[in-house]
């Protein structure tokens, strides 16, 4: 103890410090070499690249939008619907929320009991078959999710049926005036379930990534506390994934939210209803796709004025993830 | 409280490698027992086959027995979550759980147990885990802030804490003192020395004066060359070890000549 205090306290009265007093007058111009710079340069037109390609998109929506605008203003009536754009696309957003809520749900714990299960619990040598499978549902294409969808959608009917005799008090399970359900399955709630397929391998291979990367210390720390292995998962695995998982699932609702083929071919659209099990309701990605073909002036403007309600509300979506992800993460060790 | 431990032709492998040849040697309880040797000598290892930590790694395996007061640890049916609750242990480095504050990190292993404490016990606990590693007067007045906010040397008291509040029998440390400073290495030291009143410990070291201040009895462990499993060289006490060892290997060692 005595010998350190003595350093710290000759230090400064013995060794003079031309050094600190010289350095404000003349900085030395920092050397910058060629290679540095064309680096620096192409990774910053990337950057800049991508703010342009967002900006585009929102501009040309907006552009594409005004006659929607001025419709609106001038009169509303001439919007499908006839009673304005608001009436016309706040049921298409509740659509698109819905379904995407309820993908979202049904996805996220299946993906995470995968993802854990293929980090933690598989034995070695199935693990990375398991997660390549889980992958490949990524490549499928979604027509044929949609084709899929289609099957399933017959083969539902009578769970449907099942869930409006015993659950029908619950008004999203509730059969039409009629006491009838959809004859085909065709519902919000099939596609929902399809959407909810969709996204399960990226939240799946999002998370697997982050569980994997779990210190090896936290887990071993649990352990040597005598935790079991679900127990050393909750210690150490999940506090530390997340934020992690947070913004997988985000990206999963991303997904969700965009997506159009599947839905456009399963869903048999129709007007807002509360229930999930008569055919109605429908998201505005499919709204959009099913329209398309067929649509000119006003009525393409308007398409293109949903797409930018679509495009605000995934945008939220991120920025929503960003911020749980930012307050969420846990500083690793 | 404390057992003590009887390792019988010990062979430790990693999937095909064998990483430690044979080794047997008995640790009397409420004693310090120190591993010293040169690095990949297998040392660290031994000291995770006692609570079965060295099977988490993939592929590894154990050949032998390892009795605690006469108990194989190894034995069929004994499972390894029971066996770690009565062995505590103390990393390389200081690992509390980020998300926990001080207190939660020092209760974690009690929760395990699924103990329903009463708000008292558990302030009581607390404080007698952390008095016990010394470590109560630094932290008392943020019991509830983060472990992670300390510095080195807290957070290896912290989790000695933690590994203590679970009244483990034996108590291993693998090179606890190495990534810390002189002083907090100090305070560990002295800590050491009231734990083995109630726990017997095991400590693993590079640090050969750590291995003479500290421990009653020191096992010197060796390797032939890359690829040659380690092997327990001498076993005996601490004061002979540094001072007239059987061995002319030991020696060399202690020396600072090899070979």
């Amino acid at each position: 103890m005595p010998t350190s205090t003595q350093t710290t306290e000759a230090d400064p009265a013995g060794a003079p410090q031309p050094s600190a007093q010289a350095a404000p007058a003349k900085a030395p111009k920092a050397v910058v070499r060629p290679g540095d710079r064309i680096f620096s340069g192409a990774t910053l037109a990337a950057g800049i690249l991508i703010l342009l390609t967002l900006a585009g998109v929102a501009l040309f929506l907006l552009a594409q939008s005004s006659e929607t605008i001025e419709a609106q203003l001038t009169d509303p009536s001439a919007i499908t619907g006839g009673n304005g754009f608001f009436a016309y696309v706040w049921p298409l957003v509740i659509g698109t929320l819905v379904s995407s809520a309820i993908a979202l749900v049904v996805a996220t714990p299946f993906a995470l009991g995968i993802a854990l299960f293929t980090t933690h619990m598989a034995p070695r040598r199935l693990a990375p078959a398991l997660g390549y499978v889980i992958d490949l549902l990524a490549a499928i294409p979604s027509v044929v999710y949609g084709l899929w969808g289609l099957t399933l959608a017959g083969n539902l009917t009578g769970f449907y049926q099942w869930l409006a005799t015993w659950f029908g008090w619950i008004p999203i399970f509730a059969p039409d005036a009629d006491g009838a359900i959809s004859s085909t399955g065709r519902t919000l709630l099939t596609a929902s379930l399809v959407l909810s397929i969709m996204i399960l391998p990226i939240i799946t291979s999002l998370t697997r990534e982050i569980f994997l990367q779990t210190p090896r210390l936290q887990e071993e720390a649990a352990l040597a506390l005598g935790a079991t292995r679900w127990e050393m998962i909750r210690m150490a695995v999940l506090p530390f994934g997340k934020s992690g998982i947070a913004s997988a699932t985000m990206l999963g609702l991303g997904r969700a939210l965009g997506e159009t083929m599947a839905v456009a071919m399963i869903l048999s659209p129709g007007l807002l209803t509360a229930s999930l099990l008569v055919s109605g309701n429908q998201t505005i990605a499919s709204e959009i796709a099913q329209n398309f073909p067929e649509a000119a002036g006003l009525r393409l403007s308007e398409l293109i004025s949903i797409g930018l309600v679509l495009f605000v509300i995934t945008l939220l979506v991120n920025m929503a993830a960003r911020a749980i992800v930012a307050k969420t993460s846990v500083k690793g060790s | 409280m404390s057992k003590q431990i009887d390792i019988k032709d010990l062979d430790i492998y990693y999937g095909d490698f064998q990483a430690v040849d044979d080794v047997s040697m008995h640790i009397k309880p409420r004693s310090v027992t120190a591993f010293i040797g040169p690095s990949g000598c297998g040392k660290s290892t031994v000291l995770r086959t006692l609570n079965r930590m060295h099977e988490v790694i993939p592929g590894a395996s154990v050949k032998g027995e390892v009795l605690m007061d006469g108990n194989n640890i190894y034995g069929a049916g004994v499972d390894p979550v029971n066996v770690r609750r009565e062995v505590g242990m103390v990393f390389q480095r200081a690992n509390p759980f980020p998300t926990m504050s001080i207190k939660e990190n020092v209760l974690a292993g009690v929760r395990l147990n699924n103990k329903r404490m009463s708000k008292t016990d558990a302030d009581d606990l607390t404080e007698r885990a952390l008095k016990g590693a010394n470590l109560w007067n630094e932290v008392k007045d943020r019991l509830n802030l983060p472990g992670s906010g300390l510095s080195g040397g807290q957070q290896q008291r912290l989790c000695i804490a933690r590994a203590i509040a679970v009244e483990p029998e034996v108590l291993l440390m693998d090179e606890p003192c190495s990534a810390l400073d002189p002083i907090s290495t100090l305070a560990i030291e002295d800590l050491i020395n009231d734990l083995k009143d109630k726990y017997t410990v095991v400590i693993v070291t590079h640090n050969m004066q750590q291995a003479a201040r500290v421990s009653d009895k020191t096992a010197f462990f060796n390797i032939a060359g890359t690829g040659k499993p380690g092997k327990l060289i001498e076993f005996n006490e601490t004061s002979t070890i540094f001072s007239n060892p059987d061995k002319e290997e030991t020696e060399n060692y202690i020396s600072g000549r090899f070979g």
